[in-house]
């Protein structure tokens, strides 16, 4: 069964986009997007040498935590671009200390941090402990720091067991 | 009927007039802000809510107007947010080169407010600089 479905959620995730691009659920679809979704894994599986094993109902929490945080973070980025004068405007670079140790876990923070405005990730360091984040406006660049730790690194242990 | 259909009208066109505003917020800021680091900013937020605003009213109105489920919408915004942090990181490790270009050697990107970034640790720099080391989390194969 592992030979066959070497990443089952990737198997199911593809069923469904499958369905989804179809945008009707027919017995050919299905099929379609089943023979789709073994074999597409079966032949990038050399692309993904990890099988991190993913806790779904924290992940599900994790992304409906960070959709609200995009709309948050939309509008006070908005109110920085509308009132504030480039002169008020404290950019930093942030250096966040990783403890996250899995290229998936850490590519999943880097995303996350450049969807939700007002920060962008830019680098990983070459010992993978750092991750380099570009933030719009932070005047406390440590307190941001501790807030990404905080609030989203330390949840994402919670989903990458 | 006609009441709700108003609502219906109402909802869509609040969500349009949403996603659009934020998106026009987003390419000023593009527009506006010092340099090209700021600048990335901008973008992120226009395929976010701008994007997403859109998107909603869309599913709303054919929902609701045309009476059928019309979800393609959803796979839009999942291939956007695989995609923007991808564009943007990429944008940002040329910028990090462009940082450490000789001004003899060429165009240079100016240094933001921000200045130039820090070095993570000793013993490592980022991963633009210098090869992953070989078995850590930033290497690319195992």
């Amino acid at each position: 069964m592992r030979r066959l479905i070497p990443h089952p959620g990737l198997s199911v995730l593809l069923v469904i986009v499958w369905l989804l691009m179809a945008n009707a659920i027919t017995a050919g679809g299905l099929l379609m997007g089943i023979v789709i979704g073994i074999l597409l894994p079966l032949f990038t599986a050399p692309f993904w040498p990890g099988r991190p094993s993913v806790n779904y109902s924290a992940g599900l929490a994790f992304i409906a935590l960070v959709l609200w945080d995009i709309i948050v973070a939309n509008f006070e980025v908005a109110a920085i671009i509308l009132f504030r004068r480039n002169r008020d405007l404290r950019p930093a670079w942030l250096t966040i200390p990783l403890e996250l140790d899995t290229p998936e876990a850490i590519t999943v923070l880097a995303g996350t941090i450049s969807l939700t405005p007002g920060t962008v990730s830019a680098d990983v360091s070459s010992c993978g402990n750092f991750l380099l984040v570009h933030a719009l406006h932070a005047p406390d660049p440590a307190s941001e720091i501790a807030r990404i730790k905080s609030r989203y690194e330390a949840r994402l242990k919670g989903v990458f067991k | 009927m006609s009441v709700l259909n108003s609502l219906a009208d109402l909802a869509i066109s609040a969500m349009i007039v949403i996603g659009a505003t934020f998106a026009l917020i987003g390419s000023w800021g593009m527009v506006r802000l010092p340099t090209l680091m700021e600048r990335l900013h901008g973008p992120t937020k226009a395929t976010t809510l701008g994007l997403g605003g859109m998107l909603v009213g869309s599913i709303l109105f054919f929902h609701l107007a045309e009476g059928t489920w019309a979800l393609h919408e959803l796979l839009i915004s999942l291939f956007l947010f695989i995609t923007a942090p991808i564009s943007a990181n990429m944008i940002a490790k040329v910028h990090l080169h462009q940082l450490r270009v000789k001004p003899e050697n060429g165009v240079l990107d100016p240094v933001g407010p921000a200045g130039q970034p820090p070095v993570p640790s000793a013993g490592s720099n980022w991963a633009t600089y210098e090869a992953p080391h070989a078995a850590s989390a930033a290497a690319t194969s195992e």
